[in-house]
């Protein structure tokens, strides 16, 4: 009879808490719907990607540069991260010795630690100058990609370092009893193997990069501009939100709820797209 | 015994909903509090809210009630006396005469330049030049040859409606290359970049000199950009922050018109970088 009981009680508070997670995502949808309804009904859906360019006060709102912008910044950070991140785990699985494995594991975790606001004031007063050594303004696309990298490595090669982990317990010694050596072992048959958990980390890693404001909002100079060239600077989504919000009124504040809107759509877009390879792996 | 449980889980929920439902009684039971209502600009309210939670804590029983909504409904609540007084963040015009505006403090926007940088004074009209883009290098004006990073500020913010006022631009006729938030933000960009020029707040400007950042305030129309010409009204860029009421105010809003003149408030005043009025 206790074991049964306890059991239900556990089963309730599962419930509870899983409803009210579920509850708040459709609160916070919700609440993006009904702000940003007065500039989609005033304006319609069309202004958003079709006007003259962003200035509210002057009453034109093309959202587009901005999209891209997040697109450019969190594809840029993800193609310099993955690679980072995947050798960080390589290396802590297979060729570093155990106490140094071990400290670096302790490194790359200290570093998912440190919060996005100090990446973002490094970057303003140490690597940006540095840039601006180079090019004429250190405030760009290129060197948000870099910043937000640095803070997206850690999602990365932490993930990565635990599926290789698995795999590695799981094939590496039937691969050396077939006599492969280490190199090919971890090609042919760990990385494959570890693969859609280091898909499924990567994809994690880019929502986060999506969502990023802080650290982006000083480094990428925020002007709102196409993001065709790496040295110019653009603007995400989310710091057109976080830089505009405090001060807008009427159909600017309710277009600045359009942008939340759109983020949300881009991050549920990804999710589904990470769940899918997350598929992938269990029937594997 | 499923049901059981179920109503365990239920039990506290109902001892919450009842405590919601009480503490919201008590709430709309002791109305008899005196309450002002402030409307209007959003450069003046988070400052009349700071002031506002100063003097409930003198007055217990007292509660201001701030709200934003531009200057324009600051003047229009004040006219239809839909709130105690407006907040409007610039002169009354020829066509506001009927309200009455009390000026809480005084609101100034400095050019700002890197310590570094040998420029020591720009013409209005090169700083048009500069910031629509037509003038893109230092050497033009007199400075070094390094191609100038125009700093603008982020829509909506009173001190980019201020700045483009007095240089009579649009803002979409502005070229930057780093656009900010903050004060702060712009200080921090300007003090690390040597070719950088943005505008700020002169209060933080001046904040931030005293604090050994190395950036450089320019003069506008050969007016020093301090604190004092602000306070004295000399200075070119600069508005001040009134409250505005339609008739003669009395009882509470006379009270709290005085005390956010009076210097007890002149930290807050300070705190917002605005320059406290100097003359009562």
């Amino acid at each position: 009879m206790f074991p049964s009981r306890s059991n239900d009680r556990l089963l309730w508070i599962l419930r509870g808490s899983a409803a009210i997670s579920g509850i708040v995502v459709l609160f916070i949808l919700l609440y993006l719907v009904l702000g940003a309804w007065p500039a989609l009904r005033n304006l319609g859906l069309s202004r958003f990607f079709f006007d003259e360019g962003w200035h509210p006060t002057e009453d034109v709102y093309n959202l587009s540069p901005m999209l891209l912008g997040t697109l450019a910044v969190s594809f840029g950070a993800v193609a310099l991260a993955t690679p980072l991140g995947i050798g960080a785990a390589v290396f802590c699985n297979s060729y570093a010795p155990a106490p140094v494995a071990s400290l670096y594991r302790g490194m790359i975790a200290l570093m998912a630690g440190i919060p996005s606001v100090i990446y973002g004031f490094w970057g303003l007063v140490t690597f940006v100058p540095l840039v601006a050594r180079f090019v004429p303004h250190g405030q760009n696309l290129f060197a948000g990609c870099v910043i937000l990298a640095l803070m997206i490595l850690p999602t990365i090669a932490l993930i990565a370092d635990a599926s290789i982990a698995r795999a590695s317990k799981e094939y590496q010694q039937s691969s050396a009893a077939l006599g492969l050596d280490r190199w090919r072992t971890l090609r042919r048959v760990v990385i494959p193997a570890a693969g859609s958990g280091i898909t499924a980390g990567i994809f994690l890693a880019a929502a986060r990069a999506i969502g990023e404001t802080m650290a982006v909002i000083m480094v990428t100079g925020n002007v709102v501009r196409v993001p065709d060239e790496l040295f110019q600077p653009t603007r995400t989504l989310t710091a057109n939100i976080a830089l505009e919000m405090a001060y807008a009124m009427g159909d600017h504040r309710s277009a600045l709820f359009v942008s939340g809107l759109a983020l949300f759509v881009m991050t549920l877009v990804l999710t589904i797209v990470a769940q899918f390879f997350g598929k992938v792996r269990s029937h594997v | 015994m499923p049901h059981l449980c179920s109503r365990d889980f239920i039990r506290p929920l109902l001892l919450l909903v009842l405590a919601f439902a009480v503490s919201a009684c008590s709430r709309s039971g002791s109305e008899e509090r005196r309450t002002l209502v402030l409307t209007g600009s959003s450069t003046v309210a988070p400052l009349a809210s700071e002031i506002g939670k100063r003097f409930e804590s003198l007055h217990p029983g007292v509660r201001i009630d701030v709200q934003t909504g531009g200057s324009s409904r600051g003047i229009n609540d004040a006219r239809q006396g839909l709130a105690g007084l407006g907040m409007v963040s610039r002169a009354l015009g020829e066509k506001e005469k009927d309200l009455k505006a009390y000026t809480v403090a005084r609101d100034g926007v400095a050019l700002i330049v890197h310590g570094d940088n040998p420029i020591n004074s720009l013409s209005d009209t090169e700083v048009v030049s500069i910031y629509q883009g037509k003038i893109g290098n230092w050497k033009t004006v007199g400075g070094m040859d390094a191609a100038i990073t125009v700093v603008n500020k982020a829509e909506g913010r009173s001190t980019l409606e201020l700045f483009l006022h007095y240089f009579k631009m649009k803002n979409s006729e502005v070229r930057p290359h780093v656009v900010i938030g903050d004060n702060e933000q712009g200080i921090k960009t300007v003090s690390t970049t040597k070719n950088a020029i943005a505008y700020v707040s002169i209060g933080a400007a001046e904040y931030a000199v005293t604090h050994g950042l190395p950036i450089k305030l320019l003069p506008i129309a050969g007016i020093p950009a301090t604190l004092a010409t602000v306070a004295e009204g000399t200075f070119p860029i600069s508005r001040p922050l009134n409250f505005v009421s339609l008739s003669e105010p009395k009882g509470l809003a006379k009270e709290f018109i005085d005390f956010a003149r009076s210097e007890a408030v002149h930290d807050i005043v300070r705190s917002q970088y605005f320059v406290p009025i100097t003359e009562q």
